[in-house]
């Protein structure tokens, strides 16, 4: 029983357990929620602590923009609790924007788990809600204090006792009280299915603590991890992206130091904050950069303390990605997205074709606030207000021996809405949603294609949506003599131009049209296989010849 | 006909590997295993079907009725065999099943391929036309663009042409009209429209439904009609029934007409092999575990009823996962499958972890213990170093197993990597298989809202009864049943299957605006719909209606199933719904939301005849201890060690006959192993019960 190999073995099994139990309240989590953005994107994400605040496992969720950020939560929150102030009992929230998750929509909750009278760890989980006030969820802002209600991290349940006074001020100042208080119960129920599952599992084993399984974990991983690094070769590779940003371009730098035991990213040389709010507070930038290079360099090795701990993160304090409060951060998203992009084409330099060419990069979220014409075309019923929001993706770049994948969401791991559910939701039609022939960058391997969204509102209806559309101006680069991707648009049926940015409205007898960036190409377009270019041009995937 | 005034009822499974007879002569069953006949499958079952008779001493003139199950569907999408096909579909959405829901289904992999659409690009056609959410037309179709869209269809060769527009499933009248004029111009075609074969919302799943049907229909049209044809060549001019998906009986025409509701119909059958043994020892909630040699499906079973779902995925192409397959929006017996079997092989990853799948050796070269070269280290061969097999009476004795080539590949690829003997290697490798199996099992509860807890396994198919044992121990299920002829358990479930069919209808009722009488009319269509199904294989059945309404507050993407009776409805009943609601959601989730509305989505509609009738068995107490007379050292994962087992033949076990762990009870076709703390009874229908002594 006590042999190494044989502790080995228990010690790995437990380690599974606890993959699978922070899973099984990630589960628990999208299946109660409210939020679109859990139920249909996974943005969410769920861990477990050691006693220290260590992470010892989380959630694989549909946002890789939680993973840095779960793993330092519980840190933020012992800090301001203070360690002789957490009892048994207690359920911690907060949804700071620099100690959670980037923008105020994200609500982190963290819950002490004690075993005997002892604490033993914690449970944590983030997920987007459906309003916190404010403005809403747009770029429109110029400061934090205008994009909702600001929670510091505070005590939402403390021996029992739900704080019902915070629950009061919350039912005050966000449009949906009944979601939004019923989605932050439900991440507390998620915390708690997690302690009871951890509570079977050190039953079953015979633990007391997670101390010495926590230790396992995070040299394991740590020692996996450093292995990957040692094999890189030594020396700093940069790369610099530009995207459209808001109002004036934003270039995202970044150089990647590679050690013995460590790489370092870092972002000096990136553009200044934003008056608006697509600025990115540091932990949802680091959560992106470490997914970009975990992508490439050690893909199956989970997140948790000791796989995190070799990879640093350093940006000047002025910059669009390392934004001060109390600047705008809402749309965090957008830019937060490019990050990887950016990150991987260092990463090129470091191991040529490992790596993807650039692609559309950020989602292109559709917020749309349909509304009953206010004149005599209103329909006879009054017609239907809706807030509908639709998830599209452009292409993504094309890889060393593959095409890229055409309409499919990199780095972000969104599902789309069906049109027909969406249509149920709201007063619009969709006349069109397909691949954008010709837009992936022509290449050895393709970049992925774009696609074409037409959008109105029913008879007596008219629209408003907010737009964060990027890369209209700056097109996914090619790499290594692939060409570009074709830059998307925002338009009218007619032809007239919209803003990338910001809310706009769309007349009752207009379409508006989306045309989503292609992804870059990958080597140069001479060297495609004429079977694969004869089958694009069959498909009408290109439409040239 | 009738053997001594006995029924001679035959179900027939194709599997991958194998093809599975039982034939039941009264409360006798004689079973065949043949390998699976993939130019001729007909050819495998009669082949099999003869073995049978042989041992019943019968002739295919005295079967009465043949069910049959078939993987063959799912092989011709895995594979890519099916019928050049055509889709037609509303302008603007030509890429809807080629754009699927625009995820990756592997966050860290760069470098994933999506599974290639049914029908490529250019063989889909799209046509001006739209209907809205409501089912009002804003498009009608232009006649002369319809001429024309029909004679590129004409022109294009194509064997078969799946219909799928935008909202057919409220209504359906362009998909028909574009079906009649095809027939028009030729009354031979295969055509497949999405408001019959899978009339739910969500497009995607729709319209890949309506293609996989389509593209599959010639191919199984060919082979059933063959397969009749051979039957009755063979002498046995008895009715075909088909087993479908959602573990229900139809005839072969419905089954033609609408081939996609066969994919999955064999692990169909094993569901309801196990809701049958459920229904006769009085349980109501089972988890059903079956393992194969490449992977393991688990199943809940509550009330004896098979857990069933609106929509599944077949053909995974990344590991089993979620999303790298295609969706198909049909009643199924809702499974989890996972790379797990006799045949998966281990391997240490760079934590030096091991890893168990979902790569299986499979029958050929198989284990490294078969001695067919194999020479990586697999479940089976774990097994084999934890003594849970014996190499000397694998498989009735008739296949020797070579445990040197098993020790060897078990040393090479993960004792020595990781510094331990075969044996903790094994032990690691059969702890690793299992908890996997079980942490997928215990997520399909908590998807589920279910504690296993309070469940009973009941285990079957080659590779289960080794592993369940140690499953219920790391699921806290307390109550193991391993039924006789565990390794042809779905052909067994055919014949224990009832005459029907669930009717699937997506359409929205906000209860804020309660439409009684729409309600009304989508029960009578859908209660219409089953109830023919019903009737084409059993004309004088009154068949049993169950009904879910597939509810969810307004904003919520999830719905929760809720029965509800199927009768007329008045406006006041709007309560009724709200009701049942309600309970099933604080159930589930412990809470109820004030204020919201509340939203019926889809229904679902389920028509059967009466259950085949399940005799109640009395549980047989311990009366007595079995001999401890052959013993041989068995590793115990609890215990962590090698332990002293019993090793009993199942055959000269009494009823009421106990074996206390650690044990294994033998009998040709698998072991089943009973840990140290756990026991055995003999019941009197020839179950294993196997109980944990807390």
């Amino acid at each position: 029983m006590t042999s190494k190999p044989l502790s080995d073995v228990h010690m790995q099994v437990m380690w599974n357990r606890l993959i699978s139990v922070v899973e099984e309240q990630a589960i628990t989590l999208i299946r109660t929620a409210f939020s679109t953005s859990v139920r249909e994107s996974g943005d969410l994400s769920a861990g477990v602590f050691n006693r220290g605040g260590q992470m010892i496992a989380q959630a694989v969720t549909g946002t890789p923009g939680h993973v840095n950020a779960m793993a330092e939560a519980v840190g933020h929150f012992i800090n301001d609790i203070g360690r002789d102030n957490i009892f048994e009992g207690d359920v911690y929230i907060t949804n700071d924007p620099w100690k959670g998750t980037g923008h105020l929509l994200d609500i982190t909750m963290v819950t002490p788990s004690f075993r005997g009278g002892q604490l033993v760890g914690f449970f944590a989980c983030t997920a987007h809600v459906v309003d916190v006030g404010g403005r809403g969820f747009g770029p429109d802002a110029n400061e934090v204090y205008e994009e909702g209600i600001f929670i510091p991290i505070m005590k939402f349940v403390e021996r029992g006792t739900v704080n019902r006074d915070l629950v009061n001020i919350l039912r005050n100042n966000v449009r949906e009280a009944d979601q939004v208080v019923g989605d932050i119960f439900s991440l507390a129920a998620c915390n708690e299915t997690g302690h009871r599952r951890l509570q079977d599992m050190m039953d079953e084993f015979g633990l007391a603590d997670l101390e010495e399984l926590g230790e396992f974990v995070f040299k394991r991983s740590y020692d996996a991890t450093l292995e990957r690094i040692a094999a890189l070769p030594k020396g700093s590779y940069d790369n610099v992206m530009r995207v459209d940003g808001y109002g004036s371009p934003v270039d995202i730098a970044v150089r990647i130091d590679v050690a013995d035991d460590h790489i370092l990213a870092d972002f000096d040389g990136t553009s200044g904050p934003s008056p608006l709010g697509i600025n990115v507070p540091m932990i949802y930038s680091k959560a992106y950069a470490c997914y970009g290079l975990k992508c490439a360099l050690a893909p199956e090795i989970p997140n948790n303390h000791g796989s995190l701990l070799p990879f640093l993160f350093e940006a000047p304090e002025d910059c669009i990605l390392n934004a001060q409060r109390p600047a705008p951060v809402a749309v965090r998203h957008v830019l937060g997205h490019f990050i990887p992009d950016a990150v991987l084409g260092a990463v090129h330099k470091l191991v040529p074709g490992k790596v993807p060419a650039e692609g559309a990069g950020a989602l292109w979220n559709l917020h749309v606030s349909a509304r009953p014409r206010q004149d005599e075309h209103c329909p006879a019923d009054g017609g239907q207000r809706a807030e509908v929001l639709l998830f599209n993706s452009g292409g993504a770049g094309a890889r060393q021996g593959l095409d890229g994948l055409s309409a499919t969401a990199f780095p972000s791991g969104v599902h789309s809405m069906s049109i027909e559910a969406t249509e149920h939701v709201g007063p619009v039609i969709f006349w069109r949603k397909e691949l954008r022939d010709g837009s992936g960058g022509a290449g050895r391997q393709r970049g992925g294609l774009g696609q074409v969204v037409e959008i109105q509102a029913t008879e007596g209806h008219e629209f408003t949506f907010n737009a964060m559309f990027d890369r209209i101006d700056h097109p996914a680069r090619g790499r290594d003599g692939g060409e570009d991707g074709q830059p998307g648009a925002v338009l009218l049926d007619d032809g007239t131009r919209l803003a990338s940015k910001g809310r706009q409205h769309v007349p009752h007898d207009r379409r508006l049209v989306l045309q989503l960036p292609g992804g870059g190409g990958y080597g140069p377009r001479t060297e495609r296989d004429p079977e694969l270019a004869a089958r694009d041009k069959a498909f009408g995937y290109v439409t040239e010849d | 006909m009738t053997k001594d005034k006995q029924q001679v009822r035959l179900g027939a499974d194709i599997g991958g590997t194998f093809t599975d007879v039982a034939l039941e002569v009264g409360a006798e069953m004689f079973s065949a295993k043949v390998l699976t006949n993939y130019t001729a499958p007909e050819q495998g079952i009669v082949d099999g079907i003869a073995l049978a008779l042989d041992k019943a001493g019968l002739g295919f003139g005295d079967i009465d009725t043949v069910i049959h199950g078939t993987t063959l569907a799912t092989n011709a999408l895995i594979e890519r065999r099916g019928a050049h096909t055509a889709l037609i579909t509303t302008k603007g959405f030509r890429d809807v099943i080629e754009m699927r829901t625009e995820n990756r289904f592997e966050q860290y992999d760069l470098d994933i391929v999506l599974p290639a659409p049914l029908v490529p690009r250019n063989e889909r056609f799209v046509l001006d036309e739209r209907i809205d959410a409501g089912g009002k037309v804003l498009k009608a179709i232009d006649a002369a663009e319809l001429d024309a869209l029909v004679d590129s269809i004409l022109a294009g060769g194509f064997e078969s042409v799946a219909i799928g527009l935008i909202h057919s499933y409220v209504n359906g009248a362009h998909e028909r009209q574009i079906r009649e004029a095809l027939l028009a111009k030729a009354p031979e075609l295969s055509v497949s429209i999405s408001s019959e074969v899978s009339p739910q919302m969500r497009e995607f799943q729709r319209f890949n439904t309506v293609c996989a049907n389509a593209y599959v229909k010639p191919l199984m049209e060919s082979y059933l009609r063959r397969l009749v044809g051979k039957l009755q060549g063979e002498g046995a001019d008895c009715p075909v029934f088909m087993i479908h998906s959602g573990g229900g009986i139809i005839s072969v025409d419905a089954a033609i007409e609408h081939p996609v509701r066969l994919l999955e119909s064999g692990p169909a059958g094993g569901a309801i092999f196990a809701a049958h043994v459920a229904r006769r020892y009085g349980i109501d909630r089972v988890l059903s575990y079956d393992m194969g040699g490449t992977t393991a499906k688990i199943c809940l079973i509550d009330g004896a009823v098979p857990k069933t779902a609106k929509t599944f995925e077949v053909a995974r192409t990344y590991r089993f996962k979620k999303g790298s397959g295609m969706p198909i929006s049909i009643p199924v017996i809702e499974m989890v499958e996972i790379g797990a079997g006799g045949g998966s092989i281990a391997s240490i990853d760079s934590m030096r972890q091991i890893r168990v799948g979902p790569h299986s050796a499979g029958s050929e070269p198989g284990p490294a213990c078969y001695g067919r070269g194999g020479d990586r280290p697999t479940v089976t061969d774990a097994d084999l170093v934890l003594g849970k097999l014996d190499p000397d009476g694998f498989a009735g004795g008739k296949m020797q197993l070579d445990v040197a080539a098993c020790d060897g590949a078990m040393t090479t690829h993960l004792g020595d990597p990781l510094g331990s003997d075969a044996a903790t290697a094994a032990f690691g490798l059969c702890e690793v298989v299992d908890e996997n199996m079980s942490n997928a099992a215990r997520m399909h509860a908590v998807e589920n809202g279910k504690e296993l807890g309070e469940y009973t396994m009941i285990a079957f198919g080659g590779a289960a009864p080794l592993h369940a044992g140690r499953l219920c121990e790391k699921l806290g299920i307390n109550e193991l049943l391993v039924p006789p002829g565990a390794g042809v358990g779905s052909a067994i479930g055919f014949l224990r299957a009832p005459f029907g069919f669930e009717s699937v209808r997506s359409a929205y009722v906000k209860l804020s605006a309660f439409d009684h009488a729409a309600v009304n009319a989508t029960l009578a269509e859908l209660r219409d719909e089953a109830v023919s199904f019903v009737r084409s294989g059993a004309p004088d059945a009154e068949p049993v209606l169950e009904c879910t309404a597939y509810m969810r507050y307004a904003g919520q993407g999830w719905e929760v199933p809720v029965n509800v009776e199927v009768r007329d409805y008045a406006a006041a009943d709007e309560a009724v719904f709200r009701k049942g609601f309600e309970t099933v959601y604080e159930d589930l989730f412990g809470r109820l939301i004030d204020k919201l509305d509340i939203e019926i989505v889809s229904w679902s509609l389920r028509a059967s005849s009466e259950a085949t009738p399940a005799p109640a068995v009395e549980v047989a107490q311990p009366e007595r201890d079995a001999p401890r007379d052959t013993t041989r050292r068995i590793f115990d994962a609890r215990s962590s060690e090698y332990l002293d087992a019993a090793v009993v033949a199942r055959a000269d076990l009494a009823v009421g006959t106990r074996v206390r762990g650690p044990a294994a009870i033998i009998e040709d076709e698998t072991t089943t192993i009973i840990t140290a703390a756990q026991d055995v009874t003999m019941q009197a229908d020839g179950c294993l019960l196997i109980r944990s002594c807390a």
